[in-house]
């Protein structure tokens, strides 16, 4: 637990860092505030429309999909750790076999995912 | 790190009467520092230069060769310059999320190189789940785009940020899968661990430890580059159709924070792909016992430029990927990763190496 406290620290002083450049420029540089210099970009003509409209599913599908296939490297890693002390205790075959079982069944999910054609992005 | 809080308390009277876990705490904050201030700003912005001139020698061109002597201290220029420009925030953006959105890219990036080792000794934080820390942390970068592509309200930004992170998140699972195939072989999640059941030899690296570890590091290899919105995946970004994408409304210092991330990011893939199949600081044994005559300095200069060797290597090798390859489609993409990637990562870690050699050999012996 002792070696995660430096780390927050660090977040914090990196916010700190990233806050002081950000000040430093906000004193150095110049402010000419006008309209157009404040309107949203869109190669010179008039922005039109919100862009906050409606988005393609796919980008949801993705992001779900990640959550699933994410969570499942995550389980992954403790029994990636563990499984070279099994093999040397003689358990190996035991940890593969329940692993194999695992990732065939998450196997299945991705060929559904492939089946239902949600990452056909034509 | 124990030698130098040893050395100091030996050295400076006034440190004596702290506990010793304070000064610990200290010292690490401040390496972490140090490592940013002068490792990390300065390699971002000179690799940036670095690009820039092997971009024109590949369009044939010169190239930025105007400050200081063929141009080298042109990416202080720039960063000076950033500093005085005036930051725009557009009148319709959402003002907090805008601001915020650089933050989080700032450290996000910062974080992973805590866990980044620079030779046997210096390392900020040598956590014990090092890989996994650094596969996390880079995921608040996914956070910021998205902020930044949402909060500029424009189109641009919107796709490009919404590309950025479905890329993103889409290729952490091969890089996951690939990373685990090391987790294995080393037994170890910690980073300094994993190079050190590696060696100095190309023979003993993780890359050739057997026939699947290469297709292990190429995939991690291709997931880092799409992660790091580097050609041949740079989609998000494409300047021809989406004009930069996410940091199209940003200026300034906030844009720059965007790019420092890009370059530092260059070196974070260099360096883990390094650390776990290059063999990372490893030395051969007998330069090890002669260093070590020489004093400690000595050993942890030459480990450390090892690793740095090796890491610009690979660094030379993405730039090189960049001014060769065209852009990939965004199906293009997608395909790559869910249709080809994953599937390989679930072989490559599933343990064939390991598991298939052990399993089997059990089966035989029971047979026998």
């Amino acid at each position: 637990m002792n070696s995660y406290i430096p780390l927050l620290l660090l977040f914090l002083f990196g916010m700190i860092l990233a806050g002081a450049f950000l000040a430093l420029s906000h004193l150095l540089g110049p402010r000419r505030k006008s309209k157009d210099k404040n309107a949203s970009y869109e190669c010179g003509l008039e922005p039109s429309g919100n862009p906050h409209d409606r988005f393609s599913v796919k980008f949801y599908l993705v992001a779900m999909l990640f959550i699933l296939f994410d969570v499942e490297v995550v389980f992954l890693y403790p029994w990636a750790v563990q499984f070279k002390e099994a093999i040397q205790s003689g358990m190996g075959s035991f940890f593969f076999s329940e692993m194999i079982l695992f990732m065939v069944i998450l196997f299945v999910g991705l060929l559904y995912v492939y089946g239902r054609k949600a990452i056909e992005w034509e | 790190m124990e030698k130098i809080v040893s050395y100091l308390v030996g050295h400076c009277e006034k440190l004596q009467h702290l506990p010793e876990d304070f000064i610990y705490l200290a010292l690490q904050v401040v390496a972490g520092l140090l490592v940013l201030m002068l490792f990390v700003a300065p390699f971002a912005g000179i690799i940036s230069f670095v690009e820039r001139r092997i971009a024109a020698r590949v369009m044939d061109r010169v190239g930025p060769n105007r400050v200081g002597p063929q141009g080298i201290f042109q990416w202080l220029a720039d960063g000076v310059k950033s500093l005085l420009k005036e930051d725009i925030i557009p009148a319709q953006a959402d003002s907090v999320l805008f601001r915020l959105a650089p933050y989080l890219v700032f450290v996000g990036m910062f974080a992973a190189f805590v866990v980044v080792p620079f030779s046997s000794g210096l390392i900020v934080a040598d956590l014990n789940i090092g890989i996994f820390y650094l596969i996390a942390v880079t995921s608040i970068v996914v956070v910021g785009i998205m902020m930044s592509g949402w909060a500029s309200n424009n189109k641009y930004s919107l796709l490009g940020g919404m590309r950025s992170a479905a890329q993103i998140v889409s290729y952490e699972i091969p890089a996951g899968l690939s990373i685990l195939a090391v987790v294995i072989l080393s037994g170890s999640l910690s980073i300094q661990s994993i190079i050190k059941a590696q060696g100095a030899y190309p023979w003993q690296w993780f890359l050739f430890q057997n026939p699947l570890m290469p297709i292990a590091f190429i995939s991690l290899f291709i997931a880092s580059l799409a992660e790091g919105n580097r050609t041949p995946f740079d989609i998000p970004e494409a300047e021809s159709e989406l004009v930069s994408g996410y940091s199209t409304e940003y200026s300034g210092m906030r844009f720059v924070f965007f790019y420092f991330e890009e370059w530092a990011n260059l070196y974070l893939i260099a360096a883990v792909s390094t650390a776990l199949f290059l063999g990372g600081w490893n030395l051969p044994s007998a330069v090890v016992s002669w260093a070590q005559t020489k004093g400690d300095v000595l050993l942890h200069l030459l480990q450390f430029l090892t690793f740095f060797i090796k890491a610009m290597v690979m660094v030379f090798i993405i730039i090189q990927l960049r001014w060769t390859l065209p852009r990939v489609r965004v199906d293009q993409l997608m395909a790559l990763c869910w249709k080809y990637l994953t599937p390989i990562g679930f072989v490559v870690s599933l343990g064939w190496q390991l598991g298939w050699l052990y399993f089997l050999r059990e089966c035989l012996w029971s047979v026998m």
